[in-house]
């Protein structure tokens, strides 16, 4: 086979996907191990409440049950539930893997079952009795911050949480200075992420090597083997960790909870592997939940629409404790409050408030969708207020090309932007004058029709390690085997994204050979030895830089094996197409295959050469990346019902240069329909006594194939100078980009009958209400 | 998702059916296509100790002219009524409702009976039963009996069905094509939050209105026909008609819709599907 | 108690002695160790377990084994025939229809009855088929755009 090359930007296939569209890759509860134990966890119904006393007799005499276990059975030998990004004052309470005297969130870990197979360990749960005292419960959490306010945690003597702040500029002259001072309060409501696989794990404990193995359904497999260890008190090089297939994640597996070490302890302590296996409801009540902040905004601008500043007090609803992120989350938002607008000052001053409900942590997007919907619709409510068009509002304040590396008032420095470019782009191919046209029409004939804009930037490719509470490089490995076959290894942990195919191609490209030759792997501490996996749209960025600086090493070595080989100096050999040649001599070249034995049999390398042809770096990045684009929605909305249809949707999105322009749009594709969810229907509702009442995929909305409009989808190309593909990550740009568009269009339809801002979802009924108040009986 | 367990029996005739439920009293449960019964047992909403699978139970899959009437036997699938020649040319008004109806893989295996039986407030049949004046047959220990649709529902997911009793047919008129069914839909799961069904005979200038999804339990807007008889339907008319759809019912409140919501839904789709339905006359 | 479930699976007598409770797709995945089935919820919505049922697409955790008793089964696992791909499963992987690859089994079952019941569906009666299946990665289009692409191979192939 000739070396191939250019795989670097081409819409490729997936070589993943074979295995999955036969059904025979394997996803944690695919796993079976000789003597495996079934786990089950009964959770408690109430918010808040008092465990006077556990009956565990009649469980335990259930038939198949091997144990059952409590609080006090095992919270002394299983460490609490770590969080990585406690702000300084924060106040973090005890988070024990099974509650102890009290619970504090319906879903929370009462006991476990382990019994032979699951149904047994179902049918046990029903014998478990548990004697509450319900308590008083606050699940609001503006509620949660009066005087008189439940505590959720009454030790602490508050509901407050944490604060953190982030503020600079002259906030009180830009606020005299401005034409006109603008307030809103928005909502963002709780989001589930429901990812379609719940989560899973399988432990099993190997006694005589004194090791555990832990399979679970996670995106940070090196992390959990990092943080583990603080639980279970088994080491860090006793642990090894396996994400095998993932199905979704959407960050509500970048966490380590409970469950993941409950099962290794009882792994340990039975002598047998032990699974547990989510279940739906399971899944919408103990992991964790997105967004849930509530912001009051204010912008000082001048008439013609220039952003002065923006200030903003916002309170995050965290739920009932924190997991491994929860803190670090609205303070993205804070970071990206400005968008990717200039101004002259910013404040955002933000409190975590404990209530009865689970923690919140990174749900796609992960505080920046907050901060991009609050920025996007405030353009279009200046707009709105100095009667001005929201396009050139936006234009006025986008910093011009030439200004980046551009730096915000929050500190972070955005890599590099053409805003106008996206923008100009994404207009030409809405046919924007036509659009508006029609929209003209549409409204003279009586219909509520509108056009939304979201210009987004949004931080990803997480991060210089300096920001980041465990570091953020990441690492690789490239092996040339003797065989001449190319094994790459990522620290990453892919789950779906498709690096298994997009580093191939990175690979490939720079190896000179042939894609097919190329394996990656993923997931496995053991085979990936280090790794800062996947989150924060950094894995192709930051570990796909990681395998260029591999392969880098891997030619450097070998351009010294070939000048031997080929006789010449080191100075004088040529790498080209996957070929190593004496400078004009191209045709007495060697190839990887035939380079490859030589480096592993040994017998006639140079001298101090090293054997073998393999090599492993950690990328650390110097900045994040900052992807940006324009979306531009037209909606049309039922008058009768207040259903809203999504009639065009354009973006233009840029995240640098492509590896796979079909994986790109993949990811853009699958971050929209989280943003149709999020701006029309979804939303995590727990009534006033803390219960959940979307705890099932009957109650809790998502998007099915009918609600996803037709795309028109392009982009523009500005690389990013962070890293040596000029790549940027793209994973959470749809979900950040495009709540803003879809709201601004509905409020743009709404907006003859005087509608100034709903929050959202926009449901039928919110928007029924605002439309036509009819006297409620 | 595990249910608990239970004894499982496949009767071959209706009569062993129903002497096995007699047999078993208040602890069994007939299963028919599953897919509302299944649900709430993996729930453990619903713990039967004996479960009686009567898709062996001969003829009781079918869908017929009889008389001047169409039969359908309670067993028929959604899918079947939806995929009938026979039905789309007599009784249009269920090959519109059935493809709305959950999804495709519940319409394979969900059957009528059941759907009618189980009487969730939220169902669709009921409406157009409701609508179409249908008659049910019921089987038991003491032989057959026939009620209307408007006998058939009491409450909330309770109809005239005794626990010993099977349904085993509905028979529904034929119609002109001058019928619709409009559904608004609870997003996650699909059920119905204000479905209203429309049948409007032209020869006698009247119009009957099952609604479902709104109150407690389907009903006829008695109201809107009474206001509509031998009236001339054109839009004042609908309009006006439409207003009072939600009259005198007390309409469900929930996550997904207020009851004020659901009132005015009915009154909306009431008023679009007496178009819809007028248009095709 | 236990009772003999006889299913023919993927062309395959599966015999195996199971509780009435035993759901039909927990006797695929732990009776037939065919894992390609998969479970994501148990209020019978997202689709994940969808097989064909004497043909037809149903929700294999909303089925008992022992409805299925004497009948014939396919699941994902049988769908590739003489190691040859099925066109739907090709316009999975031309099409980029699937991300994390959880609910693909489903889907692809559920595309394969849309497609012999109605061979040139619009893209909107493809919405429609899929309404019983959730995928949380994909946004959907590019699953429509693979049912498509197995609709035209499925034509081509005929004439
Ligand atoms: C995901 C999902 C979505 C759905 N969406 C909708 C929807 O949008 N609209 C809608 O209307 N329905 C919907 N359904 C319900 C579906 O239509 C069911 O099939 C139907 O409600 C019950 O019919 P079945 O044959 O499955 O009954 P089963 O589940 O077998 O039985 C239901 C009840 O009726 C009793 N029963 C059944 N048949 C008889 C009989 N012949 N005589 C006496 N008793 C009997 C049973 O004992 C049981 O109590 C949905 C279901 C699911 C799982
Ligand atoms: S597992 Fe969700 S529908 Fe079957
Ligand atoms: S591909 Fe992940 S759920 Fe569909």
């Amino acid at each position: 086979m000739s070396a191939a090359k250019g795989y670097f930007g081409k819409p490729m296939k997936r070589v993943e996907d074979p295995r999955l569209i036969k059904g025979i890759a394997t996803y944690v509860d695919d796993i079976t191990l000789p003597g495996m134990l079934h786990a089950a966890v009964l959770r408690s119904p109430y918010a808040h409440a008092r465990i006077n006393n556990i009956k565990a007799d009649a469980a335990k005499a259930s038939p198949g049950v091997v144990g059952v276990f409590t609080g006090a059975d095992v919270n002394d030998k299983c460490g609490l539930v770590p969080c990585a990004s406690p702000m300084p004052d924060s106040k973090i309470p005890k988070h024990t893997v099974l509650a102890s005297d009290r619970v504090y969130f319906v879903g929370h870990p009462v006991a476990v079952v382990v019994a032979v197979d699951r149904y047994a360990a179902r049918d046990a749960l029903d014998f478990v009795e548990v004697d509450y005292d319900p308590l008083p419960v606050v699940s609001d959490p503006e509620k949660a911050l009066e005087k008189d306010s439940p505590l959720t945690h009454p030790e602490f003597r508050t509901n407050v949480a944490f604060t953190w702040s982030v503020a600079n500029g002259g906030l009180d002259a830009a606020f005299k200075r401005a034409h006109r001072v603008i307030k809103q309060r928005m909502i963002h409501q709780r989001l589930t992420p429901m990812a379609i696989e719940p989560r899973g794990c399988v432990a099993s404990w190997h006694a005589g090597e004194g090791t555990l193995t832990l399979y679970t359904s996670t995106q940070i497999p090196h992390l959990v083997r990092t943080l583990l260890p603080g639980m279970i008190s088994v080491p860090e090089n006793r642990i090894r960790i396996v994400a095998p297939e993932v199905g979704g994640a959407f960050g509500s597996k970048l966490n380590l909870y409970a469950e993941e070490a409950l099962c290794s302890h009882l792994a340990q302590r039975l002598g047998a592997p032990v699974k547990w296996i989510e279940s739906r409801r399971e899944n919408a009540a103990a992991t964790i939940h997105g967004r849930d902040q509530i912001g009051e905004y204010e912008v000082a601008v001048k008439k013609d629409g220039t952003l002065l500043a923006i200030k903003s007090k916002t309170l995050a609803d965290i739920g009932a404790y924190c997991q491994l992120n929860t803190p670090a989350i609205p303070t993205l938002t804070g970071l990206m409050l400005t968008g990717c607008y200039k101004c002259k000052a910013m404040r955002m001053d933000v409190v975590g408030v404990y209530t009865h409900k689970m923690a919140t942590d990174a749900y796609r997007g992960a505080g920046r969708p907050e901060a991009t919907y609050v920025i996007e619709r405030l353009m279009d409510i200046i707009a709105d207020e100095l009667k001005l068009d929201p396009v050139k509002v936006r234009l006025k304040n986008f910093p011009k090309p030439t200004e980046f590396p551009f730096d915000t008032l929050t500190g972070l420095t955005y890599d590099s932007g053409n805003y106008q470019g996206a923008l100009k782009k994404a207009q030409q191919i809405s046919n924007w004058n036509k659009l508006t046209k029609q929209r003209d029409a549409a409204r003279k004939s009586g219909k509520l029709f509108g056009i939304g804009l979201s210009t987004y930037v949004e931080i990803c490719a997480l991060g210089p390690s300096k920001m980041m509470s465990a570091g953020g490089w990441e690492w690789g490995c490239v092996r040339i085997e003797m065989s001449g076959k190319v094994t790459v290894i990522t620290g990453a942990t892919p789950h779906g994204q498709g690096q298994e195919t997009s580093f191939a191609q990175i690979a490939a490209d720079k190896l000179g050979v042939p894609i097919e030759d190329i394996v990656v792997m993923r997931g496995d501490t053991a085979v990936a030895h280090y790794g800062r996996d996947t989150y924060g749209s950094r894995a192709t960025v930051i570990g796909g830089a990681a395998i260029l600086m591999c392969i880098d090493k891997i030619i450097a070595k070998a351009r010294k094996l070939a000048a031997h080989l080929l006789d010449t100096k080191e100075k004088s050999v040529e790498f080209r197409d996957g070929k190593f040649s004496a400078k004009g001599k191209p045709k007495k070249a060697l190839t990887w295959k035939q380079l490859a034995p030589e480096a592993y049999v040994a017998k006639n390398i140079p001298q101090n050469w090293e054997p073998g042809l393999e090599a492993s770096s950690f990328f650390e990045p110097p900045n994040c990346t900052y992807p940006f684009g324009t979306h531009i929605v037209a909606v049309e909305v039922d008058r009768d019902t207040g259903e809203v249809k999504i009639v065009k949707y354009v973006t233009v999105d840029d995240c640098g240069h492509q590896v796979n322009p079909l994986l790109v749009e993949g990811q853009l594709q699958g971050g929209i329909a989280h943003s149709i969810g999020q701006a029309l229907f979804e939303r995590t509702v727990y009534d006033e006594n803390g219960q959940l009442l979307t705890g099932e995929f009957m109650d809790y909305a998502m998007p099915r194939a009918k609600d996803i409009p037709e795309y028109l989808m392009d982009s523009t190309v500005t690389p990013s100078p962070s890293n040596p593909m000029g790549i940027k990550g793209v994973g959470e740009a749809g979900t950040i980009g495009a709540t803003p568009a879809i709201a601004n269009a509905v409020m743009d339809a709404l907006s003859p009958l005087g509608i100034r801002h709903l929050d959202l979802p926009l449901t039928p009924e919110k928007i029924w209400r605002a439309i036509a108040p009819v006297k409620v009986k | 998702m595990i249910p608990a367990a239970f004894d499982y029996l496949r009767p071959a005739t209706l009569d062993e059916a129903i002497a096995l439920l007699e047999l078993h009293g208040a602890d069994a449960k007939v299963l028919a296509g599953g897919h509302s019964l299944v649900p709430v047992m993996k729930l453990r909403l619903a713990q039967p100790k004996t479960v009686i699978d009567i898709s062996s139970v001969a003829d009781l899959s079918y869908v017929r002219e009889q008389g001047d009437k169409i039969a359908i036997g309670a067993m028929t699938t959604h899918y079947d009524i939806e995929a009938s020649p026979l039905l789309r040319d007599t009784c249009p008004l269920l090959t519109e409702l059935a493809p709305q109806i959950g999804d495709a893989q519940v319409r394979n295996r969900g059957t009528i009976g059941g759907s009618l039986v189980h009487a969730d407030p939220a169902a669709d049949w009921p409406a157009a039963i409701l609508a179409l004046d249908a008659d049910l047959e019921i089987a038991g220990s003491n032989g057959r009996r026939a009620v209307k649709a408007t006998e058939f529902f009491v409450g909330m997911m309770e109809t005239v069905v005794q626990s010993s009793e099977i349904l085993c047919e509905i028979r529904v008129p034929t119609t002109a094509r001058s019928v619709a069914y409009v559904k608004f839909a609870q997003r996650a799961s699909g059920f119905a939050i204000a479905g209203v069904a429309v049948v409007v005979d032209g020869a006698n200038k009247t119009v009957s209105v099952g609604v479902t999804g709104v109150a407690a339990r389907p009903y006829r807007a008695l109201a809107v026909e009474s206001v509509l008889r031998g009236k001339v339907l054109n839009r004042d008319a609908i309009d006006q008609a439409a207003g009072i759809a939600a009259e005198g019912v007390e309409p469900l409140d929930d996550i997904h819709a207020s009851a004020a919501f659901r009132a005015h839904l009915v009154q909306v789709n009431t008023r679009r599907a007496l178009e819809v339905a007028v248009s095709r006359g | 108690m236990k009772t003999v479930v006889n299913i023919r699976v993927n062309g395959v007598e599966q015999k195996h002695e199971v509780e009435p409770r035993t759901l039909l797709v927990h006797f695929l995945r732990d009776c037939c160790r065919l894992t390609g089935t998969h479970v994501g919820c148990e209020t019978s919505i997202c689709g994940a377990c969808t097989v064909l049922f004497e043909g037809k697409a149903v929700k294999s955790c909303t089925l008992l084994a022992v409805q299925a008793d004497g009948s014939e089964v396919t699941t994902i696992e049988g769908l590739a025939g003489d190691g040859r791909l099925h066109p739907v499963q090709e316009g999975f992987w031309e099409r980029h229809g699937l991300q994390c690859g959880y609910c693909t089994p489903g889907m692809i079952m559920m595309a394969v009855q849309l497609l012999e019941r109605n061979p040139k569906p619009t893209r909107e009666e493809i919405s429609h088929a899929i309404e019983g299946n959730l995928c949380r990665c994909t946004g959907y289009s590019h699953i429509i755009d693979a049912i498509e692409y197995a609709a035209r191979k499925i034509a081509e192939v005929k004439k």
